[in-house]
């Protein structure tokens, strides 16, 4: 496997604005890669980055073998982007600007268009002033998705789609990891993530606070157990990972990390299990945990993206 | 009418200008007061006057764009014969603009919908940009008006040039009302209030050098002229501007009671399907092809006109000391030429006008955030400023080209002489330079960065001041060679020199290269 998208210690200021911290981001071949964090936590700014929109001030990054800053234009034809806020030209129809950007790009796959614009039900003959936020995310979605490219960047893509068109969405996004193109997915949509990316990147102030599969970021998140025992409840206190521990009668209910859960279950076991129940961390509360505020809190920036 | 908040917006709308507006003001004020301090200098005695003032109602050119000096003997109606006028319909323009910018292109952005959400009438957005316009016209108004008094003009006139320039801020703060109503875009909304005002100058100056005397009476700025400053000081024609302005932002209240947020009067067509366009070029053409449409009829016909108004400069012949003075000119032939000569340049100013607003999309494309859509396609940056920049050089030489073509048919038809046609077109062609030196300001100015684009207005406001005012103004001779205008030679009236082309040319590639170089190393801003 070989990375699309390799960035470490990015740092990005906008006057004495740090946008980015430090940031790491390595998105492989042919995965799809969720880019998550609170809003104004970096992920335009990097994703502009990735673009050669904006230069980063220090750090390394790498897109698709090359310095997406030098060498834009060429890696721009192996890429396709769609924006979390999409204008259009106002006096072009959602078809003309499908068209153009499809050309730009270096030519459009005529039958996949017209496959896409029936499975999102897309009016193409209605100029960019009177389409809907969620039916101009729909027109660049269309000439993102028809057009031949290694690489999908994708901003918050389904932010104004209703959820009958999220789920094609989703099912196109699919499509496209099975035939071997790589995505970059920014997205407040949990279950989107869940359904879609096989690992997942989660900033926060600028900097990563965790990377990797679901999995494995569940293995680093709390596991709830509830238990009622034959026999007296053990102690519990010293288990590594085990806290909030509350015991009522034969019956304990207590937090524990994932990893540590196996320990956990073979002590209780040895007291005798007669009910349990484990409920894994939602994917809720694995991204709370993850969003919220540190001590430190930092003022949000009166300027800046 | 229902204008609850109105005063919040009006608050809000005067902050965002607070910079802007006072800018403004300064520079009409500046002028005006500059002007009045120099004419005794220039004049001192009845003598120098008459025969200044008696020169210039004798200059056809100059009475087309300026109007006459209505008495002859007066100091302020010389100092001021640049001004009148001409300074109305540049009060009129800013107004227009700024009703534009606090109306239709909130609206186009979608601000408005955000404010008319909260307690806010229905009427109120329009009525405050409204207020903002009739601000900043009075705020010229009374500005100039004791300014000029304090440099020593007679009072009573001064109080009328403040009329003529606050009246015709006034009439066209109300076009600019029912503008923003009409299209759903705010640079078409600009479009058709620059239109409007064109038109009634056009109509004054057409009265004032033809025999069709009445056509000032159809135009709210042949109204502000006739006021007469130090010649009469009609003071009652304040009443047909301010009752024309009451009027036109009543009719835009009601057309914005007719319509829907962020509508237009025309609803908008089905586009095609599928589109031609496939380049970034061809983007770029498709962006700017509606207004150079216009801006060619516009130009053609303003040629046309320019050019049958040359063999009829009517009433100017009529009196025995015009005659003589045409004489000592060199004779009729002469006359027309510097006729030509100076409308064309005034053509080669607004067409920098339109390099600077064609220019100007780019700065739109970026702050939208359209740029990236195409600029993550494999399109380069230099390849899509550079498609902006030359369709705009191209075009202003086309619009130049135009102007001389309509003068020169107009002018060979009536002369029945065909050499005037080439003669004609070339006049115009050579100051094709001069624009491409503005036009490579605005270019390097974007290139910079983004919201420095519209310090390229700024650069124009310069050359028209320095060149047509600097003399008035008493200002030193060497300022007037900083605009790239004043180093063209006017042709027809004078010969042709090659090396100062050649020197704007260079200048303007450097400009646009320079423009080109930055844009490559620079963030884009934010979308």
């Amino acid at each position: 496997m070989t990375a699309v998208i390799e960035v470490s210690g990015l740092v990005k200021d906008f006057g004495s604005f740090r946008a980015l911290d430090g940031l790491d981001l390595e998105v492989q071949q042919g995965e799809v890669h969720g880019f998550l964090g609170p809003n104004g936590a970096g992920k335009s700014t990097t994703i502009r980055i990735l673009l050669g929109m904006l230069r980063g001030t220090s750090g390394s990054v790498r897109l698709l073998g090359g310095d997406p800053w030098r060498d834009a234009t060429t890696l721009h034809k192996r890429l396709a982007y769609v924006p979390g806020d999409v204008n259009l030209w106002p006096q072009l129809s959602g078809g003309e600007v499908i068209d153009l950007l499809g050309r730009l790009r270096g030519g459009v796959d005529e039958r996949r268009r017209d496959e896409l614009v029936q499975r999102f039900g897309l009016d193409l003959t209605k100029k960019g002033r009177a389409y809907s936020k969620g039916n101009r995310q729909k027109v660049v979605l269309v000439a993102a998705l028809a057009s031949d490219v290694e690489l999908l960047v994708l901003d918050e893509p389904t932010s104004g789609l209703d959820p009958l068109m999220a789920e094609v969405f989703r099912e196109v996004v699919d499509e496209e990891r099975d035939s071997g193109r790589s995505v970059l997915l920014s997205s407040h949509v949990l279950a989107e993530v869940e359904a879609l990316c096989d690992r997942v990147s989660i900033i926060r102030d600028g900097r990563n606070v965790e990377t990797g599969s679901l999995a494995e970021l569940r293995h680093l998140t709390d596991t709830s157990v509830d238990a009622t025992l034959r026999g007296e409840v053990p102690p519990l206190d010293g288990l590594p990972g085990v806290h909030g521990v509350h015991v009522e009668g034969r019956r304990v209910q207590l937090q524990v990390a994932t990893a540590h859960l196996g320990d956990l279950l073979t002590r209780l076991g040895a007291a005798g299990i007669e009910t349990l129940v484990s409920q894994p961390p939602t994917l809720e509360q694995l991204f709370l945990q993850h969003y919220d505020q540190p001590e430190d809190v930092r003022p949000e920036p009166a300027v800046g993206p | 009418m229902n204008t609850a908040g109105t005063w919040k917006l009006l608050r809000m709308a005067l902050r965002r200008d607070r910079i802007l507006l006072p800018a403004w003001v300064l520079v009409f004020v500046a002028v005006a007061a500059s002007s009045a301090a120099a004419v005794e200098g220039l004049y001192p005695s009845v003598q120098d006057r008459v025969s200044a003032a008696e020169a210039v109602n004798s200059t056809p050119a100059l009475v087309a764009i300026y109007g006459p000096v209505y008495d002859v003997r007066s100091l302020g109606a010389l100092a001021f014969f640049k001004l009148i006028v001409f300074g109305a319909a540049l009060v009129g323009l800013l107004c227009a603009l700024l009703v534009i910018r606090h109306s239709r292109a909130d609206e186009e952005l979608g601000r408005t919908e955000l404010v008319a959400s909260g307690a806010v009438g229905r009427h109120a957005p329009l009525m405050s940009a409204v207020l903002v316009g009739v601000i900043g016209a009075l705020a010229i108004g009374v500005f100039t008006a004791a300014t000029c008094a304090a440099a020593g003009l007679e009072a009573s006139g001064c109080i009328a040039v403040g009329v003529v320039w606050a009246g015709g801020g006034l009439a066209f703060t109300g076009v600019g009302a029912v503008a923003a109503q009409l299209t759903a875009g705010a640079r078409a909304a600009r479009g058709i209030a620059v239109t409007v005002l064109v038109v009634a100058y056009v109509l004054r100056a057409v009265a004032d050098v033809s025999d069709a005397g009445w056509m000032a009476w159809v135009s709210p700025l042949g109204w502000a002229q006739q006021v007469r400053p130090f010649a009469g000081d009609r003071f009652v024609l304040l009443v047909p501007l301010v009752v024309f302005a009451v009027v036109a932002v009543g009719a835009a209240m009601a057309l914005q009671a007719r319509r829907d947020l962020g509508s237009g009067l025309v609803a908008a067509r089905p586009g095609p399907a599928e589109g031609r366009v496939g380049s970034a070029i061809g983007l770029a053409v498709r962006l700017h092809r509606a207004t150079l449409a216009g801006w060619t009829v516009g130009v053609f016909l303003l040629g046309l006109l320019v050019g049958s108004l040359v063999t009829h400069l009517g009433g100017f012949f009529d009196s025995p000391r015009v005659r003589e003075f045409i004489e000592s000119m060199g004779g009729k032939g002469e006359v027309a030429d510097a006729f030509v000569s100076t409308e064309l340049g005034f053509a080669a100013l607004a067409i920098g006008g339109y390099a600077l607003s064609a220019l100007s999309r780019m700065r739109a494309e970026e702050s939208s955030g359209r740029i990236e859509n195409v600029l993550t396609t494999g399109t380069g940056r230099v390849a899509w400023m550079a498609g902006h920049v030359v369709l705009t050089l191209v075009a202003a030489a086309w619009l130049t080209l135009v102007t001389g073509v309509g003068i020169g048919m107009a002018h060979a038809a009536q002369t029945g002489h065909g050499p005037d046609l080439g003669s004609d077109i070339t006049a115009a062609l050579v100051r094709v330079p001069a624009i491409w030196v503005v036009a490579g300001v605005g270019a390097l100015l974007f290139g910079l960065g983004g919201r420095l684009t519209a310090y390229s207005w700024a650069v124009l406001v310069a050359c028209v001041v320095v060149g047509e005012f600097g003399k008035v103004m008493n200002l030193p001779s060497w300022t007037a060679d900083v605009s790239p205008y004043s180093h063209v030679p006017a042709l027809p009236a004078v010969g042709f020199q090659p090396a100062p082309l050649v020197w704007l040319v260079v200048v303007a590639a450097a400009l646009t290269a320079g423009g080109l170089f930055a844009f490559r190393r620079r963030d884009m801003a934010a979308g």
